[in-house]
């Protein structure tokens, strides 16, 4: 039996209203409970000290790019996973924009024993909704989730016809699985580098009007509401998407109440959009430009807002790797996207937590039970039974970002040199210690 | 001064300093007025990534009159065209010994990268950036204005149609506002931002109001792609809303100034007696802009 406490942290477990300051017990790779040491827990046990340090349940991001197959340039299976693990991020989901794009049974499985291969942390593939994410026909969405996909999307890009879009929803039924949400309507954004706005004007870039976000996320919560589906909105970026996702789960919670017919709307957060906004672009550097773009300072406290009053129930990074040669340009032809996966649980502590938006049960049940309610999957919990897949935290770490030490094979990231608070010191896959920065 | 990449910040005592330096410049190297030595022994590069006339002769000759050596690029049968980057272009040209760069590029913000990523001794101008900024075409607007009309603060400019698009506008925008002038913005609704407001100027929609207010009116170029893309619907309609001719002249005050940026189109936002009448500088403006880039190009070379 291979055995492993935790000793002294404060354990947090969201999914159970769990906040004590206790041990914590792993046997062979799973959870075995919290307090005294249980009764089936015998021979050799290792011991980390958790003094002064959160024992949480093993985050998970559910938005990541690991670009393989395809774009190895960039990221790998291995590298991204590496990074995840040295973030303190036990589960990814990524997402299906590869080349080619993760519409079979086949490419998820690929990816399945990639992330086995590499062995850092558990991958949980997103399958595409269409056919080599081209809108047009459905993937086989039954063989994707037979092959593993815990969840649909053609993320990077709308699924543009709402036809599609309902038909997606309605099939997905069959296996309980949430259509993952990029919200963009595209004649609004076409050749668009950032957010429309006063700072797009002055610096004469092509502006994304915020509206472009909000009518697609409208025409998804109403088809959610047609249909009976699970929608799933991702790097939500604007005041009024937070808006329509609030009313949107006031519907769907008084349609419950009523006792009728009800549906699922969740939305999600990454940090950037909380921490940084348009003005960045004044410096022409790109590792400020992603997809939604940074918006005004208003759109900023809006999903705060919505962080705090629940309206995000996940927060997650929109983790997109590229290869210097290609993010290192002029703006308007730099890729959009940034690294997330090792500045993910300092960002959120040190934005979140330490000016008192959230406190830490509920910021961590939005890296947990909600982004593993969302796919569907039995991890983001410390009950006993479970996957052992724990994160160990020093909430007071003081650390600065130092891209040159990533793990991941790009370094596209704007947070270079920032100070932040909060560092994973341990993270456990299974059982297994896969990163330590303890003794 | 280091780089010359925008007027947006600069102050009304940087932007006189340039104008008081061009006014030194005027007429040199023309005729019997021999050429100066300030940038003797120095390279300066035109790395020009969109096409230019105007800009490009006007640079190359400034920094001849003021006795530098030329290089040109331009990226039809360059290195560009088999696939090297921006960055990677300008890094090889450096290497080749050079002290300025003079660049003119689609990208906003093409000429600040280029300013990070070269050497310290390298000096940057941004001949024209994407919809940006175009600081020595407004330079040499604004420097324009001030020789013919003695002043700059309290005059009222009219900029007159793609505000959206238009670097020109935007520099000009900068600029005419430190320096104290009022500046209106008139063109077609989805060619002027709203938020153009912001930069503290008025926005207007009907040119006949707005012509008997102005002391001087500034005519940018419609680019005729704008109008493919939908943002308005025909020439025609430009020019009847927007176009200045000799009977539209007779609402704008008698000695109202007339600039455009050049190149015009004949016939659709000036009409052809109009731009050649008395009340155009256009042609002032071309030899204007040629003093104009010698005191950008001699400051330059002056700062640390």
């Amino acid at each position: 039996m291979i055995a492993l406490l935790l000793r002294n942290g404060r354990v947090i477990d969201p999914s159970r209203d769990f906040d004590q300051v206790t041990d914590l017990w792993l046997a062979d790779g799973k959870l075995a409970g919290t307090g005294a040491k249980p009764a089936n827990i015998s021979g050799d046990v290792k011991t980390l000290d958790c003094t002064g340090l959160i024992v949480s349940p093993g985050i998970i991001d559910m938005h990541v790019h690991l670009r393989e197959p395809g774009r190895e340039e960039d990221e790998t299976i291995a590298t991204g996973t590496e990074a995840a693990v040295a973030g303190g991020v036990t589960s990814v989901a990524c997402m299906p924009n590869t080349e080619p794009a993760l519409d079979t049974r086949m490419a998820v499985e690929f990816v399945v024993h990639q992330a086995e291969r590499a062995g850092f942390c558990n991958v949980f593939p997103i399958g595409a909704v269409t056919k080599n994410r081209d809108g047009k026909e459905l993937a086989e969405l039954g063989g994707l989730a037979e092959g593993g996909a815990v969840a649909f999307t053609d993320d990077g890009a709308p699924v543009y016809s709402a036809e599609i879009m309902r038909r997606a929803l309605e099939y997905c039924k069959m296996f309980n699985k949430a259509v993952l949400v990029h919200a963009e309507i595209l004649e609004l954004t076409q050749g668009g580098v950032m957010n429309e706005g006063f700072v797009s004007m002055q610096l004469g870039l092509r502006g994304m009007p915020g509206v472009a976000e909000d009518i697609m996320i409208y025409r998804d919560i109403v088809l959610a509401e047609l249909t009976g589906g699970k929608v799933h909105i991702l790097h939500v970026s604007t005041a009024g998407g937070v808006d329509l996702i609030r009313q949107g789960r006031k519907k769907a919670e008084s349609l419950k109440a009523a006792g009728k017919p009800s549906f699922w709307i969740s939305g999600e957060a990454c940090p950037h959009h909380f921490i940084l906004t348009d003005e960045t672009l004044k410096t022409f550097d790109s590792n400020y430009k992603m997809s939604p773009p940074l918006r005004t300072e208003a759109d900023r406290v809006a999903i705060l807002e919505g962080l705090k009053d629940d309206t995000l129930t996940v927060l997650a990074t929109d983790h997109a790797p590229h290869a210097p040669e290609k993010k290192e340009r002029e703006l308007d032809q730099a890729p959009n996207g940034i690294l997330g996966l090792e500045t993910f649980l300092p960002l959120c502590v040190t934005h979140l937590i330490e000016p008192g938006h959230l406190t830490w049960p509920r910021m961590l049940a939005k890296m947990t039970c909600n982004p593993a309610g969302v796919l569907g999957i039995d991890r983001g919990t410390l009950q006993p039974g479970r996957p052992a897949d724990v994160t160990v935290i020093d909430p007071k770490a003081k650390w600065v970002i130092d891209k040159t030490t990533s793990k991941s094979k790009s370094c596209n990231t704007p947070f270079h040199g920032t100070p932040v608070v909060g560092r994973a010191v341990a993270t456990i896959v299974g059982g297994a210690v896969k990163m330590t920065r303890m003794g | 001064m280091k780089h010359l990449l925008g007027l947006e910040g600069m102050s009304a005592a940087g932007l006189n300093r340039i104008f008081d330096a061009a006014e030194k410049f005027v007429g040199v190297g023309v005729g019997d007025v021999p050429k100066r030595d300030e940038l003797k022994g120095k390279v300066v590069v035109n790395l020009f990534y969109e096409p230019s006339t105007r800009t490009r002769m006007s640079f190359g000759l400034a920094a001849r009159r003021l006795g530098a050596d030329v290089l040109d690029f331009s990226p039809g049968g360059s290195s560009t065209s088999k696939g090297e980057t921006f960055i990677d272009t300008a890094k090889n040209i450096e290497a080749m010994g050079i002290d300025m760069v003079v660049v003119r590029h689609s990208s906003p913000g093409a000429p600040h990268v280029l300013a990070k990523h070269l050497m310290p001794h390298v000096r940057v101008v941004n001949a024209g950036d994407g919809a940006h900024e175009h600081p020595t075409q407004a330079l040499l607007d604004i420097f324009t204005i001030r020789k013919k009309l003695g002043r700059v603060a309290g005059l009222t400019v009219g900029l007159v149609g793609d505000i959206a698009h238009s670097r020109v506008a935007r520099s000009n925008i900068h600029a005419l506002t430190t320096l104290g002038a009022k500046v209106i913005v008139c063109g077609p609704t989805t060619l002027v931002p709203q938020e153009v407001t912001q930069l503290g100027v008025e926005i207007a929609d009907k040119l006949d109001d707005v012509l008997p207010r102005c002391d001087v009116l500034n005519l940018l170029r419609v680019q005729f792609e704008r109008q493919r893309s939908g943002l308005f619907p025909s020439i025609r309609e430009y020019r009847l809303l927007f176009g200045v001719d000799a009977e539209r002249m007779k609402k704008a005050k008698a000695d109202v100034l007339l600039l455009a940026p050049g190149p015009i189109n004949r016939g659709v936002e000036i009409s052809p007696d109009v731009a050649d009448g008395r009340n155009s500088a256009i042609l002032n403006q071309v030899t204007n802009g040629l003093a104009v880039r010698m005191a950008v190009l001699s400051e330059l070379s002056k700062a640390a």
